[in-house]
């Protein structure tokens, strides 16, 4: 076991230069793509970057078995995580707090409230609700409008409720799958851990469900004003997380009952991702009220 | 592990040493500083007169836009994560960054990014020209189709500087040697460990509001446009919630480096070390509660007018300490004046002009006059090219010897020195007269009554360039050979980084040191 | 240590009271030589005006009075504690002492500025009970002005010649800060502003006023004015609009009431003439001659005055296939924009029918476009209405 006085600095690596190469080309071939590009670009990046972060977190596992990691070295592991995490945080915090600042100022301006609610000359008969169903343009130009409201919101009742339901179980069932971990018990352990990937999969089912529903028969899309916006975008990168959360979860899974990784007291791996899977489930919560409960 | 480094450039691409990192992250600085301000340069030459003579208007805006993102995120902030690279392991006794590979991986995607950024210059309908703060909705539905590139570089730069950003932290609370206290650690890595939470929470925020603007322009909805309910106002607290603790990222390291240097030339203890590490902690506080500072005439209610403006104003506290804290440690000092020490002192005082500046654009009723004007140009000019380029500038001669183990050459950088010191106050000061005359920022070309100061800003501008050149030419002569330098380099500096021999060991502190 | 310390102190207070005795005098001077040079904020025409100018000179004077003694602290231990002079280092790095006191002074100083600060932005913000409302939206690159309550509604275009821009004629006094219809405003009247835009933003700033006041698209802000004097006050567009946004300056002309009031009702004649021309039919070369105008002022900022356009971004007219296809798709285009890129804005809500008219045969027929019709206001109006 190393000790503090000897922290293993890794050789030289060629990871990281192909995990650039990987993220350039998939950043550039995004971008060519979308500018009606082709797709190939994008396609290779991320097949690329996929091998890369295959073979990147297998050098490292394999360094851990070899016992090259002082508990320094996992100090920092865990630190980086964490702070991951918040950086994750952040990056949802600029989506609610646009949401916020849509629902608090521009829309009550656009109405005509407050300080600037002159704007509403600009948009005569136009009124501030939310769940915004008619659009400023819509008051305006009726049904010439390009951006035209919703039909119908998501019930927060139905569906949403069963997925809190599932992602607050799915955190009680990776945490008891942590337990069984750190008392040796793998059975139990793979269980738990088995039943919280199922989880993580039902709950994307349902969403995908939910925006099936909301796309052709409640005419709530992306395109579908402010309100579509930003649950769209909202939900979207929440689902987005989800399901890298449960790839996370299936692969921790698929590494203890194939290779039968992870020990008691060493295990940051799983760890980790049941760290981030608790941050999705805690941005679910802030979703479920803000945007479902509240929205509705 | 103590073996040197790999022969052949596959040492630059593999490699997982801090030092190698460090330099190439400071070369690639370089040269982005050598881009930008060459755009900087034709800028200047466009307005050498009034009328148009050199570029378009549709040319000149893409050169400002990629000025002013190319200095921001290719010069300024991977300088001082260079710097960091090199000296943070070495001051707090680690014997390298604590996530090596990812340092590396932060490192290369730079180049890359970079290299997207500006080829939208060779794109069908040019790069970005909507400025550096790309404000909505001329950044959306009116942008050029390059946008979408400037976009995806704009993100992955942000990963880049996050995971840099994580490895400064984990290295700072993880790895230092025993006995080396919270409390005893240098102030440049104080600065970066604060500078590296700033970095952490305003860049996730960067990717969400160009999210928002590629769903906008590709995806049809709604953010930054009133049709559908959204506001482009939106925009700019969401980018300015990121924007204005961004200009501190490149600023807090800047006083780390300061107050390294100036207690080694003044041959005195730095004064009132733990209230400069709260004052930087304050004026991290501060900037994410002063963003709207930049928007007081976009008409918001008077509440937020007010809240901002006060909030703005508490900043100039926590800055004095810091600036009286130097003063002090000059104060009753035994002071020489190396080249290091002479950039930190133009950059006490020049900062300084610049903070007063800043101060005055904080007033709200004020700014309604100086809002984009050149006064605002000034004004950042003055915090950032004598503040975060100097900083840099005076880190670069104060380690160099220990980098290199060769002394630079002290007659060209004090020419250095001077011919930049003077380039910089006829580029920018006569930017405040023209800007309170009343001369709009981001214009090609001017009414006749600015005419003179315009004039006198661009030989300014060229003689601050030709200075870099004696730089370069130092730096590269430092490089190959030159005078050995002592251990110690200067005259009883502080900090464990002068206790290892020049040139510092490829691998420094493999086992730790013990601080005291 | 304690020495130094006490030193320290000493001088503070001493280069603390310096400027103060001497400020006074030479804010009176340098303000003079200051204001001829034109290196300084305008003291401008209105009450706001000229509380912003003496809260800018305050905050001025307050920064100068703090950086003498900071600088001069500095000056002088760079003068007196070198080593070259032999002078030994003290080694004293500490006192709470003081920096509370760096701490609490500055803040004073600070809450100081404020109070005045505070009350000028009440005045700034109080849009109440004006007598006259006028609507400013921003276009890329110009501005409308519409008088609210009356038919009065114009745009205000850059009148510089592109031959002064592009070095070929010499330069005249107003370069770049000229406009074709200036507007017109009575003195000694409270007059809100109602800010909008219709593309992206733009600022509506005149400094003589102390007016800056972003122009958001779907948002309206509001400002006001009161001007004392009659006189022709200029500024510009302040905030990045595009290509030619150092190309849309606003001019007000502050006249007396009386003035005012008869410009007006000339105005409303004028749009009500234009009216009555819509139905007239036109020759080709009037329409021409016209056309010709109105392209020079309207559409030469992106198609270029030789139609040739600008590669990537604004195509050209000529040859262009629009052009010099059907009449329909030519209308609709100007009419209504360009369903793909909105620079290509809806003409049909800015120029009058007859100018409409004009620009169109214009295009058809200019830049060896050889189409040889033409159209007409009425054919126009049909189209509008269609
Ligand atoms: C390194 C970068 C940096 C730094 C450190 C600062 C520091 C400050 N800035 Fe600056 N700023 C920018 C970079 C920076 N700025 C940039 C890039 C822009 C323009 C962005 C764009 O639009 O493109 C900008 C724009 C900008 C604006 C918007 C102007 C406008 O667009 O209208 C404002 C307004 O409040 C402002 C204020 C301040 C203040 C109050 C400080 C304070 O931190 C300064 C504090 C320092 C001092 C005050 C001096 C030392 C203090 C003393 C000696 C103590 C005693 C003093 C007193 C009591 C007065 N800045
Ligand atoms: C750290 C940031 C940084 C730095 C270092 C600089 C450096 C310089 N800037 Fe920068 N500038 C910004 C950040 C910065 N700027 C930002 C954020 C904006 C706002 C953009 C926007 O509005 O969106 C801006 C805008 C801006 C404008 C306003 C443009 C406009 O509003 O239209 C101008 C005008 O003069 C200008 C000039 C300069 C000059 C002359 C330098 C000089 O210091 C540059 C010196 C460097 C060199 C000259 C290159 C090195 C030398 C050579 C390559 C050798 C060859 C040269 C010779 C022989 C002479 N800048
Ligand atoms: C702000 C810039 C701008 C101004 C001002 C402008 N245009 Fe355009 N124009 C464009 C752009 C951009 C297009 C391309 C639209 C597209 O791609 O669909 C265009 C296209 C056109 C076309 C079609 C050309 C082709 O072959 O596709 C015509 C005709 C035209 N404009 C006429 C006018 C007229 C008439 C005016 C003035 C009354 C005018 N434009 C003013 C930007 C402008
Ligand atoms: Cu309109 Cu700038
Ligand atoms: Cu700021």
């Amino acid at each position: 076991m190393a000790t503090e006085s000897s922290y293993y600095v890794p050789e030289q690596s060629r990871l990281p230069i192909f995990a650039t190469i990987g993220l350039f080309l998939t950043a550039f071939g995004a971008a060519s793509w979308i500018n009606g590009g082709s797709s190939y670009i994008f396609f290779a990046g991320a097949l690329s970057m996929a091998t890369v972060l295959w073979f990147w977190f297998a050098t490292v596992i394999k360094e851990n078995m070899q016992g090259l990691n002082s508990d320094q070295l996992k100090r920092s592991y865990v630190w980086g995580m964490g702070w991951f995490i918040f950086s994750e945080v952040m990056f949802f915090a600029a989506f609610f707090g646009a949401l916020y600042y849509i629902r608090t100022f521009a829309l009550p301006w656009l109405g005509g409230e407050g300080d600037r609610g002159s704007s509403n000359m600009l948009w005569d008969g136009f009124q501030n609700t939310w769940p915004l169903m008619v659009t400023p343009e819509q008051a305006v130009a009726g049904d010439s409008a390009k951006v035209v409201g919703p039909k119908g919101i998501i019930d927060p009742w139905h569906l949403p409720l069963l997925n809190t339901v599932l992602l607050l179980a799915s955190s009680v069932t990776v945490h008891i799958a942590h337990v069984y971990l750190k008392k040796g018990k793998r059975q139990g352990f793979n269980l738990w851990l088995g039943a919280t990937v199922v989880l993580g999969f039902t709950f994307l089912f349902f969403q995908v469900e939910e925006y099936l529903e909301a796309y052709q028969q409640l005419g709530l899309t992306l395109e579908s004003g402010i309100y579509g916006t930003t649950f769209f975008m909202l939900t979207g990168f929440h689902g987005a997380h989800v399901t890298l959360g449960t790839i996370m979860l299936l692969i921790m899974l698929l590494r203890s009952v194939i290779a039968h990784h992870f020990k008691p007291d060493d295990h940051f791996g799983f760890e980790a991702a049941s760290w981030y899977w608790h941050f999705v489930d805690v941005v679910w919560v802030g979703l479920f009220i803000f945007v479902y409960v509240l929205g509705a | 592990m103590a073996h040197g480094p790999k022969p052949g450039f596959t040492r630059w691409l593999y490699t997982t040493n801090h030092k190698d990192i460090g330099s190439m992250y400071l070369w690639f600085s370089f040269a982005m500083f050598l881009l930008g301000g060459c755009m900087a340069l034709v800028i200047r030459a466009e307005l050498f007169q009034p009328g148009l003579q050199i570029v378009q208007p549709e040319f000149f805006n893409q050169m400002t836009t990629m000025h002013g993102l190319i200095m921001v995120f290719g010069a300024v902030m991977p300088a001082f994560v260079g710097l960091a690279n090199w000296m943070v392991p070495m001051m707090i006794g680690a014997p390298d960054m604590a996530l090596p590979r990812m340092n590396n991986w932060s490192f290369w995607i730079l180049p890359f990014a970079f290299a997207m950024l500006t080829s939208t210059l060779f794109m069908e309908g040019g790069a970005p020209n909507f400025g550096w703060t790309f404000y909505a909705p001329l950044s959306t539905e009116y942008a050029p189709p390059s946008v979408t590139f400037f976009i995806f570089a704009v993100h992955i730069m942000g990963a880049s500087s996050i995971m840099g950003a994580i490895n400064i932290v984990a290295t700072i609370l993880n790895m230092r040697a025993p006995g080396m206290t919270l409390m005893k650690m240098p102030l440049f890595v104080w600065t970066w460990l604060i500078t590296a939470y700033l970095l952490i929470a305003v860049m996730p925020v960067l990717a969400g509001v160009v999210t928002m603007m590629l769903m906008d322009i590709h995806f049809g909805t709604s953010f930054f446009s009133a049709a559908g309910g959204g506001d482009p106002v939106l925009f700019q607290h969401v980018f300015w919630f990121f924007g204005h603790p961004e200009v501190y990222i490149m600023i807090l390291p800047a006083f780390g480096i300061v107050s390294a240097i100036i207690p080694t030339f003044a041959r005195k203890p730095l004064f009132g070390y733990s209230s400069m590490v709260y004052a930087t902690a304050s004026i991290a506080f501060l900037s994410f509660i002063v963003w709207a500072h930049h928007m007081f005439t976009v008409g918001m209610p008077i509440a937020g007018e007010l809240f901002f403006m006060y909030a703005t104003m508490l900043i100039a506290v926590p800055t004095g300490v810091k600036v009286f804290n130097w003063v002090s440690t000059m104060f009753r000092g035994s002071m020489t004046f190396e080249t290091p020490m002479l950039f930190s002192i133009a950059f006490v005082i020049l900062f300084t002009l610049g903070g007063f500046s800043g101060l005055m654009l904080a007033i709200a009723p004020a700014d309604f006059q100086y809002h984009d004007t050149y006064f605002v140009v000034a004004h950042f000019h003055y915090v950032l090219v004598p503040g975060a380029i100097f900083s840099i500038t005076a880190g670069v001669y104060y380690w160099l010897p220990k980098w290199t183990g060769n002394m630079y050459n002290e007659t060209m950088g004090k020419v250095h020195f001077w011919m930049a010191f003077v380039g910089l106050n006829v580029t920018f000061f006569p930017m405040h007269f023209v800007g309170l005359a009343g001369m709009p920022r981001r214009i090609p070309d001017y009414a006749l009554q600015f005419a003179d100061f315009n004039q006198i800003a661009s030989v300014g501008a060229f003689l601050f360039g030709a200075a870099q050149i004696v730089f370069l030419f130092n730096v590269i002569r430092t490089v190959q050979g030159g005078k050995k330098a002592t251990d110690e380099v200067w005259e009883n500096p502080e900090g464990l980084e002068w206790s290892v021999p020049s040139p510092a060991p490829y691998h420094t502190f493999s086992t730790p040191p013990v601080v005291r | 240590m304690l020495m130094g310390l006490k030193r320290l102190f000493a001088f503070l207070t001493l280069s603390a009271l310096a400027p103060g005795a001497f400020a006074q005098e030479a804010a009176e001077k340098a303000q003079e030589g200051v204001q001829r040079w034109g290196v300084n904020m305008t003291q401008g025409v209105t009450e706001v005006s000229r509380t912003t100018y003496d809260l800018h000179m305050l905050i001025f004077w307050i920064c100068v009075a703090i950086g003498v003694v900071v600088f001069g602290v500095m000056f002088y231990s760079m003068w007196r504690h070198r080593k070259s002079k032999g002078y030994k280092a003290a080694q004293f790095h500490e006192s709470t002492l003081v920096e509370l006191a760096w701490t609490i002074v500055p803040t004073l100083i600070l809450v100081g500025m404020a109070f005045p600060a505070t009350k000028t932005l009440y005045d700034i913000y109080d849009t109440k009970e004006a007598d006259l409302d006028i609507m400013i939206t921003g276009y890329q690159w110009k501005w409308k002005y519409d008088y609210l309550g009356s038919d009065v509604s114009f745009f205000s275009n850059l009148s510089t010649p592109l031959t002064q821009i592009n070095n070929q004629q010499a330069k005249t006094e107003n370069y770049l800060l000229e406009v074709d219809e200036p507007m017109v405003v009575p003195i000694n009247k409270k007059i809100r502003f109602l800010i909008t835009a219709n593309d992206v933003i733009h600022a509506w700033w005149v400094p003589d006023l102390a007016v800056k006041k972003d122009a958001i698209p779907g948002f309206v802000n509001e400002s006001w004015t009161r001007i004392d004097e009659p006189g022709i006050y200029r500024g510009q567009c302040a905030e990045l609009c595009g290509k030619d946004h150092g190309f849309m300056p606003i001019v007000v002309k502050a006249v007396p009431e009386d003035e005012y009031h008869s410009w007006l009702s000339e105005r409303a004649e004028q749009a009500a003439l234009i009216k009555e021309l819509t139905n007239k039919t036109f020759t080709f070369d009037e329409l021409y001659e016209r056309g010709k105008k109105v392209y020079n002022s309207a559409c030469a900022a992106c198609h270029q005055p030789n139609g040739q356009g600008v590669p990537g971004a604004f195509p050209a007219i000529a040859g262009s296939q629009v052009a010099t296809g059907g009449m329909d798709s030519h209308l609709s285009m100007v009419v209504n924009g360009s369903p793909n890129n909105p620079a290509m804005q809806a003409f049909g809500a800015q120029l009058n029918e007859v100018d409409l008219a004009a620009v169109i045969t214009y295009q058809r027929n200019a830049f060896g476009n050889n189409m040889g019709d033409t159209v007409q206001p009425i054919d126009i109006l049909n189209f509008k209405n269609k």
